[in-house]
């Protein structure tokens, strides 16, 4: 697979630059890996969907979004919600449900925000997400405020009505939406031939006349890349772009699912190309890794993982006396 | 106090609000153009332009979502759903996000989004443009109801929707639009205050919406009888006034709740339950509901009448309660 070269401007922080990105990446790996023991451990209840495998997506795409623009992400948005820069034990914290937690335990896994950095959640209707980021941009358009809002989607939702409505809305009144499809080749169980008749899934962008790329989401440089360049094209004010990055989830759907619709033998083939492993790979190849580097970087974020657990151990519960806070707005705002 | 039709009630309320604040627009379709398909924002386009007035595409789902993130985004958008039977389309923004979004993110975000549709039956539309569902969204907390019934209400209710920090649907009953009446004070009004319509001493008739005019017939009817009866009209379904509810029952001690939803399930029901929970001693009577007939709205006339409530069937069940 063709990797392609850090964009020129970043040379010089080329090599703190892919440290940092590998320290994200590992980040989200390790704090989820910790979410599954916690999960079966009881700590953590309901669903829980894991992104291991795809990590290369979050990452890549915050680094080329800015502190002003809004990120609408679905249920799987562990990953998003650290690359964002939402503190892994406020992320933690809410999977346990405690009041620390980045929506005071009311969310849950499937349900993270974050106001102070523009993340806007954590949608688990399939698609739900999408108008309300159609709706973010267009309060943006409206208010001259030059932002662009990030919309992350599995390929799953394209098949749901709101996806081609909201691609329809934001192209019609060009507004400044970033659509982010992750193609993880399975809705739940379904896979995507099964799923859809177009399986060529950026080229649906082009009925609605909104310019569209396929990513490699196992690079994290090359999506990066193509964040930079459709963000920048959003926000110059063209109206609407599709990004579909293509990745595998190399966990089931959620926990307990045990993957009857798909071939141990498959799911090895991608991790061999896995987001992480081929990033160090071509680290070490390019001479911008060496195996202290690594290890520090693994130990930092163990560091981190191990302080979410404790914060999350040590956060409160919110008081029973305020079960029905947060229905509606208080009279003080 | 100038006399208008509740239809230019809900357009001077629009006009009004959006020259105040330049953060309110209204979207949906054929708002703009065709001036809405009951002419309530007929001449708002040539007002304030297409910027603010929104010709949507036909995708409900989309626009309230839209409406729902413009809203956190800083807006005060009015979103037009043409009929309550359409919202079916919205169903999912409206529970799934509107509803939600404030709660489950530990009170981050509030989304002060206004939704207006058209309900009711009554005008030879049939199965799916003739309903009325208001009880389905008052089931939701983390929205809020109004069911306007006069012209005053028809534009101070969506003003106090517009003023409210939390979403709020509005429920323009269809025929009531060339209803003529007093314009609104310039009070504002508060969302949560049922009105007495009709002071009465023996019977509450407990009604919203355009089954408001219904029961103040029956009134007029009763009252030849020498039956006082008091119509009070709820105005919000969520919230709910259940002090005036059961302060009216507590003095007539006889009630009949009306409601135009299908008797099973009906917001009519809820009121119903209130009363027996919170006004069991005061009842002289069990309470009566008039609802309308378990049919999906027929088309011909004789037949819609016959599912509708009336103020006949009104007027029956309260002098049952006798």
């Amino acid at each position: 697979m063709s990797l392609e070269r850090p964009p020129p401007h970043r040379a010089a922080l080329e090599r703190e630059h892919a440290h940092e990105l590998l320290r994200q990446m590992l980040l989200i790996r390790r704090f989820e890996e910790r979410t599954e023991e916690l999960y079966a451990a009881g700590k953590i209840r309901g669903f829980l969907h894991l992104y291991i495998g795809e990590e290369a997506i979050a990452v890549g795409a915050m680094q080329s979004l800015a502190e002003e623009d809004a990120i609408v992400a679905t249920y799987r948005e562990h990953g998003h919600a650290l690359a964002r820069g939402v503190p892994a034990g406020a992320v933690m914290a809410e999977m346990y449900g405690k009041a620390n937690g980045c929506s005071r335990g009311r969310g849950g896994s499937m349900h993270m925000f974050d106001g102070s950095r523009r993340f806007y959640g954590g949608h688990a209707i399939v698609a739900g997400g999408i108008p309300f980021a159609v709706g973010l941009a267009l309060a943006d358009k409206m208010q001259g405020r030059r932002h662009v809002t990030a919309c992350f989607f599995g390929e799953g939702a394209m098949a749901e009505g709101e996806f081609h409505e909201s691609m329809n809305l934001a192209a019609l009144w060009r507004l400044p939406v970033l659509f982010l499809c992750e193609n993880n080749l399975y809705a739940i169980s379904t896979p995507l031939a099964a799923q859809e008749s177009e399986p060529e899934l950026h080229l649906k962008a082009h009925a609605y006349r909104v310019p569209s790329e396929a990513v490699d989401g196992m690079d994290v440089y090359a999506v990066e890349t193509a964040v930079a360049r459709a963000a920048a094209a959003v926000r110059r004010g063209d109206g609407p772009y599709f990004l579909e990055l293509r990745t595998y989830r190399f966990r089931g759907h959620s926990m307990g699912d045990p993957q009857r619709y798909r071939a141990k033998e498959e799911i090895a083939e991608w991790e061999k190309r896995g987001p992480i492993v081929q990033f160090v790979d071509r680290l070490r190849r390019d001479g911008l890794l060496d195996d202290a580097t690594l290890a520090a970087i693994e130990r930092d974020v163990a560091d981190e993982v191990a302080w979410s657990v404790e914060e999350a151990e040590g956060g409160p519960w919110e008081p029973v006396e305020d079960l029905e806070k947060d229905v509606y707005t208080p009279a003080d705002g | 106090m100038a006399k208008l039709t509740y239809r230019e009630a809900v357009r001077a309320a629009m006009r009004e609000a959006m020259a105040a604040d330049p953060r309110v627009f209204l979207m949906g379709e054929d708002v703009g153009r065709h001036g809405g398909a009951f002419a309530v924002s007929m001449g708002l386009l040539e007002e304030f332009g297409p910027e603010r007035i929104r010709d949507t595409p036909l995708m409900e789902s989309t626009f309230v979502g839209a409406g729902i993130g413009a809203a956190v985004g800083g807006m005060r958008p009015i979103v037009e759903v043409m009929t309550i039977n359409f919202s079916l389309l919205a169903l999912d923004q409206i529970v799934n996000t509107a509803a939600a979004l404030r709660h489950m993110s530990g009170g981050q975000f509030s989304v002060p989004l206004v939704v207006r549709m058209a309900s009711g039956g009554g005008r030879g539309l049939a199965a799916q443009h003739s309903h009325s569902l208001e009880g389905w969204f008052a089931h939701v907390p983390g929205i809020k109801v109004a069911t306007p019934a006069t012209v005053a209400d028809a534009k101070g209710l969506l003003l106090a929707a517009l003023a409210d920090p939390d979403p709020v649907l509005v429920f323009e009953h269809a025929t009531l639009y060339p209803l003529e009446g007093e314009d609104a004070d310039d009070t504002p009004m508060a969302l949560g205050r049922a009105a007495v319509r009709r002071a009465g001493e023996d019977v509450t008739l407990v009604a919203y919406g355009a089954s408001v005019h219904k029961a103040l017939a029956a009134a007029a009817a009763l009252a030849a009888e020498e039956i006082s009866a008091e119509v009070l009209d709820l105005r919000t379904l969520r919230p709910l006034d259940v002090e005036a509810i059961v302060s009216s029952v507590a003095r007539t001690h006889r009630a009949v709740v009306v409601d135009e939803m299908w008797r099973t399930g009906s917001f009519a029901g809820e009121v119903a339950a209130t009363i027996m929970e919170q006004a069991f001693d005061e009842l002289d009577a069990p309470v009566a509901r008039v609802a309308s007939a378990e049919v999906p709205m027929p088309y011909a006339k004789p037949l819609e009448d016959a599912a509708l409530p009336s103020a006949e069937q009104i007027a029956a069940a309260a002098r049952a309660l006798f």
